[in-house]
């Protein structure tokens, strides 16, 4: 059932609409992760490669969002190995996962409802602060400097994003598709080298979804960010990605380009033929 | 006029006690804020810091009772006295090792439980900690003396009777415990706003998971504010105890403490100061003119009354956050 990897499949090429794939970053081999007597995923592999978007689909409960955990940190697989930028990645703790500049989103949107939409954004910038305790609360020479070179980036992000009215709005305010937004401004002030989006348009209306799938269109092209996203939605999923895993029942049942994976018949009869109509 | 004076040093010294209760309180706000935990043993680890102090500086050898017990020795002193500067600096010390102790011993195991079961923990921790300090240093009352000065004000009382033509009375120690105190939080609120330790202790408090995805450690964090709050506890225990002796009923301040915090909102280090003051003054007011009519010693309960009205009328208190949910 798993598809043969070649040695062209490794060759870096450049897609027709011109951005330009590279080798493989992340490289999943044989995942497995049970809670319990459950098998939420058996025996997975694919791999990222460096620079596309990459897509995980399959219907409810195939595992989508454990595998994105496991990528992230926040589930540590039975068995399997994670290969990331050549290397085989102990078990990491989730915040350590995010220092390796893996970034990501979450499905039921996890943000600071306290805070303001900028001072969110700010966290994710957290980790690369460096200057000294006693220099930061005195707001002294290199903290500030420090603290106004973070905010330019931030502020980038959010022309980006086109959130600047928000800037001091609680987020806990806003409605919901533009906390999916804030949570991807945040993800993206990391400078990821690999954004992790979980169902990044779930409950967004049409509109809401075009804005949202040319950001991410952007992200990747602009900034060359890695992308891996799990997404409902067929006809957007079809359109953004290079590529597509297809997940059922914690199993892969298929793995390719967009086309492939429409016309491949198990995926037809385990998602497409049945979850719609 | 005479009457008004007297009413104006009553509210000067609530002020004062109102500082001492504030400190308390603080040490419950950091927890609460930092992780959703109401820390029972806030109290305790203020008795707990002011007994390893006063045991560091004057050089009692730690379960002394209990090494004599098991070994058949009478070891009870070193022979030495440590300086104030100096066992302060070591009592901090055993204050993050606690701190560290609590996280390894007890939160790690509790992650991502409801908050009922950490408070539940935190009485266990409160239990243990009193058991603790008793076998490590005794449970005789002791007298705390850090070199901070006391009895009345003479520079106070001059100064008032000068401008008032009536001298007030004022307790050095409480002039202290105001400058420390006020000291203490204008150092927590630069922490808490500025620096990349404190905004990643107030992302903690928002959502673990976002913190988690941005690269905050959870296990750092939870160190660092119990710490913190130990810290808070050791200066607490330092007022209290120099004011009333190192002994059980200092871990009952902590009580104080609640009423405070229902007025001043368990999320907010200003509201903790506001409700302290609010609370010592209102406390000895009422004593003063209210007292006399309805038989006296209402400073007991009195804190209380005020807190259950607030219940009442404004749960979240004067500064605690609205709690805002999209329905």
């Amino acid at each position: 059932m798993n598809e043969h990897m070649t040695t062209a499949d490794f060759e870096p090429y450049t897609t027709a609409d011109g951005r330009r794939i590279g080798g493989v970053m992340m490289d999943l081999r044989n995942i497995t992760l049970r809670f319990g007597g459950v098998t939420a995923i058996k025996d997975i592999s694919f791999d990222i490669r460096e620079g596309e978007i990459r897509a995980i689909i399959g219907p409810n409960g195939a595992g989508k969002s454990s595998m994105l955990n496991v990528i992230s940190g926040f589930y540590v697989p039975q068995e399997g190995e994670v290969w990331f930028r050549g290397k085989r990645r102990p078990a990491l703790r989730p915040y350590q996962v995010a220092r390796l500049g893996i970034a990501r989103t979450f499905q039921n949107i996890a943000l600071f409802d306290g805070m303001t939409v900028l001072d969110n954004i700010m966290t994710g910038r957290l980790t690369m602060m460096k200057s000294g305790l006693v220099s930061q609360a005195l707001w002294w020479g290199p903290a500030q400097r420090e603290e106004i070179e973070h905010r330019e980036k931030v502020e980038r992000i959010i022309d980006f994003l086109e959130i600047q009215n928000l800037r001091k709005t609680p987020v806990g305010r806003l409605p919901y598709g533009l906390k999916k937004r804030v949570e991807l401004a945040r993800a993206l002030a990391a400078e990821p080298s690999l954004l992790l989006l979980d169902e990044p348009m779930a409950g967004m209306n049409v509109e809401e979804k075009e804005d949202m799938s040319r950001f991410i269109l952007d992200v990747n092209d602009e900034f060359g960010t890695t992308i891996a996203l799990i997404e409902h939605d067929m006809g957007v999923v079809m359109d953004l990605s290079d590529r597509v895993v297809v997940m059922d029942y914690g199993r892969k049942i298929g793995d390719g380009t967009p086309s492939e994976v429409r016309n491949n018949q198990a995926v037809i009869d385990a998602y497409l033929g049945v979850a719609h109509d | 006029m005479e009457q008004l004076l007297y009413a104006s040093e009553i509210v000067v010294n609530g002020l004062m006690t109102g500082v001492m209760y504030a400190l308390v309180a603080l040490g419950f706000v950091l927890i609460y804020k930092a992780s959703g935990v109401f820390n029972y043993a806030q109290g305790v680890m203020a008795l707990f810091a002011a007994m390893t102090l006063v045991g560091i500086q004057q050089g009692q050898v730690p379960f002394a009772h209990l090494i004599n017990a098991l070994t058949g020795t009478h070891v009870s002193h070193f022979g030495w006295n440590v300086p104030a500067v100096l066992a302060i600096a070591l009592t901090a010390v055993v204050m993050v090792l606690l701190a560290i102790a609590i996280q390894k011993l007890v939160l790690q195991h509790l992650v991502g439980q409801e908050p009922i079961i950490l408070f539940m923990a935190t009485i266990g921790l409160a239990y243990f900690l009193e058991g603790l300090g008793d076998v490590m240093w005794g449970a005789d009352v002791k007298t705390l003396d850090v070199g901070l000065p006391q009895g009345i004000s003479d520079a106070a009382e001059a100064l008032t009777a000068r401008l008032t033509g009536y001298g007030f009375f004022i307790d050095r120690l409480d002039i202290w415990a105001a400058v420390i105190a006020t000291a203490l939080v204008a150092a927590l609120v630069a922490f808490s706003q500025y620096t990349k330790q404190g905004r990643a202790m107030r992302a903690v408090a928002d959502d673990h998971q976002a913190a988690l995805s941005v690269g905050i450690s959870l296990r750092f964090i939870w160190i660092m504010v119990w710490s913190i709050a130990g810290f808070v506890a050791l200066v607490a225990g330092i007022m209290w105890g120099t004011k009333s002796g190192v002994q059980f009923s200092l871990s009952l301040i902590a009580l104080k403490a609640l009423p405070v915090l229902m007025l001043g909102g368990f999320t907010s280090i200003p509201g903790a100061i506001v409700g302290g003051l609010i609370i010592g003054v209102g406390e000895k007011l009422f004593e003063y003119f209210v007292g006399p009519m309805i038989g006296g010693a209402t400073e007991t309960w009195f804190a209380y009354v005020l807190a259950l009205g607030f219940l009442v009328f404004r749960p979240q208190g004067l500064f605690g956050e609205r709690i805002i949910e999209r329905v």
